[in-house]
């Protein structure tokens, strides 16, 4: 009897189902770079193809030219993308532009809570304006940039006891960026069997955003503000004080002693390929490569190790990547779009997210005592995430970051005038910029 | 008999359109066949060219289409010239153009010279040393990245097995000084096989009865190279640096996959720079105004040249 009663259920909830997914089912295009995670993704989403009936199909763009192709998409009105993994910086054009559907009724009609979220990511992923609870996006993938090292190296008891004589402290994880660039140093041209190594892979890329995403995780450390913390748009004397200058020259200083020669426009798949290849010590890079460092038969398996970007002399901070998720306003099939982000938006699929590779910005899945465990990662983690900065988000964030692009680039890696030229300069194009807004 | 196409269509064709036809002059008819085309080129090569001599009197830009488009007049000219990181991208470009073509020139004109020379294998080596402008630039970019990489390239390899030292030792796509030679390299090994060819197709067209009378006349090799093939592939050399001068003074894709215009400015072309000016900072009354510059530049330059191969061409 109780056989016959579950057949008869399943079979008219999967009738029910049928039906409704018959009337309704639609073929939705997810944006977003191509790296790992959104292989990940992928994965992911064929539950919810299954579950919903909705067909997934996904529209990936490299990262360099990823903000070129997306903002030329969502600026033109175009309806290729249902739902966008947009970067955290377009959060202010998309919102004021009305490229993306505010999210609060929505949210609140579903019991989808930001509190359950990082703050950190929702202020950085999700509203606009910043600390105003106005949503335009679901924090989607949790990233920050943090170190990965050479676990076994660093352990030699010969390069341990060499460092100690030079140095006179132990070679471990440094506490400081001065302590992270005297490594760096160390390592710098050493022969370890048999190969040339170097100290560090850092950002220098020019084209995109790299040098930016790199040099802001010495510039915050150093006492570099985007703008007067009472005053909006007031930046001399924040941008280019003299704590920012000095981040600078930190940063200079690290190219020229310890990143590889001819690094002078790497960005994270350079990095990742130089880290992996063995030639560096230790690599700047967001978080979302740690899964596949460890799964790396090279460098995985407990030779590497992480550690968040070290403090400096005003403070510890990291630059925020990541994004959130959001519907495109130009899309014709938003309900179906919210339907995606309200299944994405559970406890159950932010785990598996997780398990897959992804990082997952829900307070269920990161607090849970597991978690730091999890993966060796996973702490460093935690703990990067408590300390981000990120990158204006202004509606205008295209045209403040190229100058910022160009004058840290030709300074660091071009070696072109100083570091207070540079910064100087940098606050006569922002200015400038802000000027056109008609914010100043 | 059947009816021939022509005959067919003439009898489908209704009366009235034939009796118009038919009191149409040899003129009307011939610019009835070139309308199309001259609508054309106003449409996709006149109209863009005056819109854009318009645009660059302006302050627009096109990614903020609801902002007011002001009339600045000569603004955005006055401030391109005065910049002196348009003047060192000029530089650059200069810099590029001038030991692209010396040097393909040369290495070219010598290679047509040896596959002139009748030989085994001379197709064979013909087809090999063509090659590489068969490739794709943005095949070559990536290739020639690799190969100059510090670590692993094979450039540095070869360089240091010459001259001693480590490989990792110089970078030459990472140095401000050895990055614009790193881009006159990879342009001269794809290129010079296409200045070979015309080099080869003028050498061919020189009489061999020419030489025969110089024989008899007891010149010497040395003396028949300098009066008799420079002077008569000379056109042909002139053609070779007219096209690689337009083709550089344009080259993009081989030098943003090889160094992305860097390290700092030093290898920014001006096309590079035209690029970001218009399509990265959307500034695009001033990157109109540029483009109209850099125009007039070449289309001077390049009137003055074709004159003066008109008048080699008529010795």
């Amino acid at each position: 009897m109780k056989t016959k009663m579950m057949t008869t259920v399943a079979a008219g909830a999967i009738l029910a189902s049928g039906l409704s997914t018959a009337a309704q089912a639609e073929d939705l295009t997810l944006c977003w770079a191509a790296w790992d995670p959104a292989n990940a993704l992928i994965e992911l989403s064929k539950d919810f193809e299954e579950q919903s009936g909705h067909n997934m199909s996904f529209e990936f763009v490299p990262w360099t030219s990823f903000a070129d192709r997306m903002l030329n998409e969502l600026n033109s009105g175009g309806q290729l993308c249902d739902l966008m993994i947009g970067d955290s910086q377009w959060i202010g054009g998309g919102a004021e532009n009305g490229h993306y559907v505010k999210l609060n009724d929505f949210f609140d009609a579903n019991g989808i809570s930001m509190d359950d979220f990082i703050p950190a990511t929702v202020t950085g992923y999700s509203e606009w304006p910043k600390n105003t609870p106005n949503y335009y996006a679901l924090p989607a993938f949790g990233d920050v940039v943090g170190w990965t090292y050479r676990k076994d190296w660093f352990d030699r008891p010969e390069l341990k006891a060499e460092f100690k004589e030079t140095y006179g402290r132990d070679l471990g994880v440094p506490a400081s960026l001065g302590e992270l660039k005297d490594i760096a140093e160390f390592f710098q041209g050493r022969d370890i069997d048999g190969t040339t190594v170097y100290g560090a892979a850092i950002y220098t890329e020019r084209g995109s955003e790299g040098i930016t995403m790199g040099v802001t995780n010495a510039l915050y450390n150093y006492g570099f503000l985007y703008e007067n913390p009472d005053q909006p748009y007031d930046l001399d004397g924040f941008v280019n004080s003299a704590g920012a200058v000095e981040g600078l020259e930190f940063y200079k200083e690290l190219y020229d002693v310890g990143a590889p020669p001819g690094s002078s426009n790497w960005y994270m798949g350079e990095n990742i390929d130089a880290y992996r290849s063995g030639q560096v010590a230790m690599q700047m890079n967001f978080a979302f490569i740690w899964p596949g460092v460890e799964a790396d038969e090279n460098v995985g398996s407990g030779k590497s190790g992480y550690f968040p970007n070290p403090a400096g002399p005003t403070g510890q901070f990291a630059q925020l990547g990541g994004q959130g998720i959001s519907v495109v306003s130009y899309s014709e099939k938003q309900d179906a779009a919210l339907e995606y982000i309200q299944w994405f938006a559970q406890p159950e699929v932010q785990a598996k997210w997780w398990e897959l590779g992804g990082y997952s910005a829900l307070k269920a899945v990161v607090e849970d005592p597991s978690f730091a465990t999890s993966q060796p990662y996973a702490q460093t983690f935690l703990d990067s995430m408590a300390i981000v900065k990120d990158f204006w988000a202004e509606p205008a964030y295209a045209d403040l970051l190229i100058p910022m692009q160009e004058r840290i680039h030709n300074y660091v890696v071009a070696g072109d005038g100083t570091a207070q030229d540079a910064l100087d300069g940098l606050v006569r194009d922002w200015v400038e910029v802000f000027e056109d807004e008609g914010k100043l | 008999m059947t009816a021939s196409p022509i005959t067919k269509a003439a009898q489908h064709t209704p009366d009235g359109i034939a009796k118009k036809i038919r009191g149409l002059s040899d003129r009307s008819i011939a610019w009835i066949f070139v309308a199309p085309t001259i609508f054309l080129l106003l449409a996709v090569n006149i109209f863009p060219l005056i819109w854009t001599i318009r645009l660059s009197f302006t302050n627009y830009r096109v990614n903020r289409p609801n902002k007011e488009v002001e009339w600045v007049g000569l603004r955005n000219y006055e401030r391109i010239l005065n910049d002196p990181d348009i003047w060192h991208t000029m530089q650059a470009t200069a810099h590029f153009l001038f030991w692209t073509i010396l040097i393909q020139v040369l290495i070219g004109f010598a290679l047509a010279y040896l596959i002139n020379n009748k030989f085994k294998g001379n197709d064979l080596w013909t087809t090999i040393i063509v090659f590489p402008m068969m490739l794709s630039p943005a095949v070559v970019g990536n290739f020639w990245t690799f190969l100059y990489q510090p670590q692993i390239g094979l450039f540095n390899y070869v360089v240091t097995f010459f001259t001693g030292g480590d490989p990792a030792d110089f970078s030459m796509i990472g140095d401000v000084y050895l990055a614009p030679w790193a881009i006159i390299i990879a342009d001269t090994w794809m290129w010079t096989p296409f200045v070979m060819l015309i080099c080869l197709a003028g050498l061919r067209s020189i009489p061999d009865s020419i030489y025969e009378a110089a024989e008899c006349d007891r010149a010497s090799k040395w003396r028949q190279f300098w009066t008799i093939t420079i002077p008569m592939a000379l056109p042909f050399l002139m053609l070779a640096v007219l096209f690689r001068g337009i083709e550089n003074f344009k080259m993009f894709d081989l030098v943003v996959q090889l160094t992305g215009g860097g390290p700092g400015n030093t290898t920014t072309l001006t096309s590079i720079d035209l690029k970001r000016e218009a399509f990265e900072k959307w500034r695009t009354g001033y990157s109109s105004a540029y483009a109209v510059i850099l125009f007039v530049t070449v289309f001077g330059l390049a009137s003055i040249y074709v004159k003066a191969l008109n008048k080699v061409k008529e010795r």
